[in-house]
């Protein structure tokens, strides 16, 4: 079951690139588990390890000795691009991030990221460069991301509001489970099957013939 | 009479089970392909919860993600990969589901396997977790790739909760000259509109060259939708689909074949329907295209030269200036005779028969390039068996290549294929991020005519300029 989540206060981990794939935020290999377990490793792994497996210097934007602890990303434009693995939004979740500001984000992603209850913010160009002028201003500062009041309040006393998926985020504020919601519409699905028969049976003909 | 409307319209009419005020429509889904890295944790999911897969017989799995493209007699030695391997095997046992694993004559990449066992028909909603389940649209279904979340969902619901997306209609116009073939129209069209610039979209490929392709090729370009940052590409269906899918194991038979090819006549666009956005590609000035750089949207037509980041826009310049650093390239030069480690042919993109001939009509009676490695890995078993027994296996083999069993191979580079830190190779896949086929490898990516020209002189090479590409590029059209 989904843990609810509302609200964040937060310093800000700025990476400044666009199109920031998932092949970075979690490197293929790292597919190989059956479980969710030591993600937080995986998350920009080759980004902070050379090819040798030693820790680059200077360390890469999150392994940066201030940028410890910190919740909330701004990330340049498409972020999340590339592949369907939600191990790019668990590795997120496991190093701990809750909220990323962007101009905008990879579909697939973004949907995995919300199912996680990580919040994909999309703010548009001007605001994009007002965040990072921001940023570069006062790099210490704290960023509240208030998901009930669909508000961002900034270190500087000004605030903004944001959009998310109106669903998305009443399933988040709740930590309803998406499954459950649907499971309880059952006598429509049932319905339309009826009105639907299924159009293939892989399981080949003695199957469909039963 | 009914307000015109897209394929992609009627698909997701035909589709909603149900649609509540502020709330994602509840969308019903046909087939569901399951591959051994997305899914264990969906599994998991489901046997917490206590569920069923809600529809087996709506579901079908295979291994090609993690599996090695070795002698399969040969034990698998990553113990991740091996755990991995089982437990969809194990997965699938107890829940019901069939299985098209080790040993299997009908085993291969997922996207390959689903259109020629004639599971993949029109009008159909597929999901897969796995970004290029695009390549199904080729058959004008609605296609897509979804999370372990998601298909969490959809084992235990045969549905999901989707907002209706955006279309968006590429029209190629024209005639592909020889060499050039559905992997240069994705690459152009990527380096036209940005790696996001089919967010939020759904691209229907249509014009006189879209037409003109056959259904490996519109798998090819569908394939890469995602690449452009749509979800899904379709390509509607016609004679050429019905050719295709006519006969194979899945596809309706006798009567239901006929009312099946009836229904699937009325899907494609209606006149006077309407995109959100459209472009135009003109296909009769498309070349054969390679990228430089270190996303797929930094292609340039192999004539070309590779970008200088002081000519980009100042949003460019910096990824430009990133990639070329990544890549160990020169702003300015050009993109034909860059040396290569390695070749690989294959995968969701590539790895299908037609490819593989395209590839052999280059190679066959010649050698690779002293030093060069290069890996031929056919899409899926079938495809492997077919390619045998036109000779092809034996034409790569004497010309120096590696021919391997089905899989993803480098094109993803978990299964022990992969570039070594520093190489350059030259890809028939879909994808060149940093790291992705070998942690410090670098990628080009070109189409399989490419790839085969490049082979021979262990430098990317304009399949152009080879003989008997004419003869070739034909064969890949049609």
């Amino acid at each position: 079951m989904p843990e609810a989540f509302s609200k964040t206060t937060s310093r800000v981990i700025p990476i400044l690139r666009a199109n920031i794939d998932t092949d970075q935020l979690c490197p293929a290999r790292f597919l190989k588990i059956t479980d969710k377990a030591g993600l937080a490793d995986a998350l920009f792994f080759d980004w902070r390890f050379t090819p040798d497996g030693a820790k680059r210097v200077p360390p890469s934007f999150i392994d940066e000795p201030h940028n410890a602890g910190r919740e909330i990303l701004l990330v340049g434009d498409n972020f999340g691009s590339g592949s369907s693995r939600e191990h790019a939004p668990w590795a997120l979740r496991a190093w701990g991030i809750r909220a990323i500001f962007s101009t905008s984000f990879a579909d697939i992603f973004k949907g995995n990221a919300l199912k996680n209850a990580l919040l994909p913010i999309e703010v548009t160009p001007e605001r994009y460069a007002a965040l990072t002028a921001l940023v570069a201003a006062n790099p210490d500062g704290e960023w509240t991301v208030d998901l009930d009041q669909l508000k961002v309040a900034l270190p500087d006393g000004s605030s903004f509001s944001f959009e998310v998926d109106t669903f998305a985020r009443e399933m988040i504020l709740a930590g309803t489970d998406e499954i459950g919601y649907v499971l309880s519409r059952l006598p429509a699905i049932e319905a339309w099957e009826t009105a639907h028969p299924a159009r293939v049976e892989t399981r080949g003909e003695a199957a469909a013939a039963r | 009479m009914d307000r015109p409307r897209t394929l992609v319209e009627k698909i997701w009419d035909d589709h909603v089970v149900s649609s509540e005020p502020g709330a994602p429509a509840i969308l019903g889904i046909d087939l569901h392909l399951v591959h051994e890295v997305t899914s264990p944790q969906a599994f998991t999911g489901l046997r917490a919860r206590g569920a069923r897969v809600r529809k087996p017989g709506q579901t079908v799995a295979t291994a090609d993600h993690s599996i090695p493209t070795l002698d399969p007699s040969l034990p698998i030695t990553d113990e991740l990969a091996r755990k991995q391997l089982a437990q969809i095997e194990e997965n699938c046992r107890e829940f019901g589901i069939p299985f098209h694993g080790k040993g299997s004559p009908t085993r291969g990449i997922v996207h390959v396997i689903g259109p020629e066992l004639g599971l993949t028909q029109p009008g159909m909603t597929i999901v897969c977790g796995d970004s290029h389940t695009a390549t199904h649209g080729a058959f004008g279904g609605l296609a897509f790739g979804i999370g372990t979340s998601e298909i969490e969902m959809v084992l235990a619901t045969q549905t999901l909760l989707q907002r209706k997306p955006k279309t968006f209609e590429v029209k190629v116009t024209g005639r592909l000259q020889p060499g050039v073939g559905a992997k240069d129209i994705i690459l152009a069209l990527i380096a036209r509109i940005g790696v996001g610039g089919g967010t939020g979209h759904v691209f229907e490929f249509t014009g006189e060259a879209i037409q003109a392709l056959s259904m490996e090729a519109r798998m090819t370009l569908c394939n890469m939708s995602i690449e452009g940052g749509a979800r899904a590409g379709l390509v509607a269906p016609d004679e050429t689909t019905f050719a295709y899918l006519k006969g194979r194991q899945f596809a309706p038979q006798g009567a239901a074949w006929d009312e099946a090819v009836e229904s699937w006549r009325k899907l494609p666009t209606d006149a006077g329907a309407t995109y959100d956005r459209t472009v135009v590609i003109d296909g009769d000035k498309l070349e054969p295209m390679v990228t430089y750089g270190t996303n797929p949207g930094q292609g340039v037509a192999i004539s070309g030269r590779i970008p200088s980041p002081a000519d980009a826009s100042p949003a460019d310049r910096e990824e430009i200036e990133r990639a070329l650093t990544y890549m160990g390239l020169e702003a300015g030069s050009q993109i034909a005779g860059q040396k290569l480690d390695v070749v690989f042919i294959g995968s969701c993109t590539n790895g299908r028969i037609e490819d593989l001939r395209a590839a052999a009509s280059i190679m066959r009676g010649h050698h690779v390039a002293d030093g060069l490695r290069v890996l031929v890995v056919p899409g899926s078993q079938q495809v492997k068996a077919q390619a045998e027994s036109e000779g092809l296996g034996e034409v790569f083999k004497a010309a120096g290549a590696e021919w391997r069993e089905s899989g993803c191979s480098m094109c993803i580079a978990m299964n022990g294929d992969q570039l070594e830190p520093g190489q350059y190779g030259l890809s028939t896949s879909n994808r060149n991020f940093q790291g992705r086929q070998g942690k410090g490898g670098r990628t080009f990516l070109a189409s399989p005519l490419t790839a085969a020209a490049s082979a021979l002189t262990g430098v990317v090479t304009d399949p152009r300029t080879v003989a008997g590409v004419a003869v070739a590029a034909s064969a890949e059209a049609h």
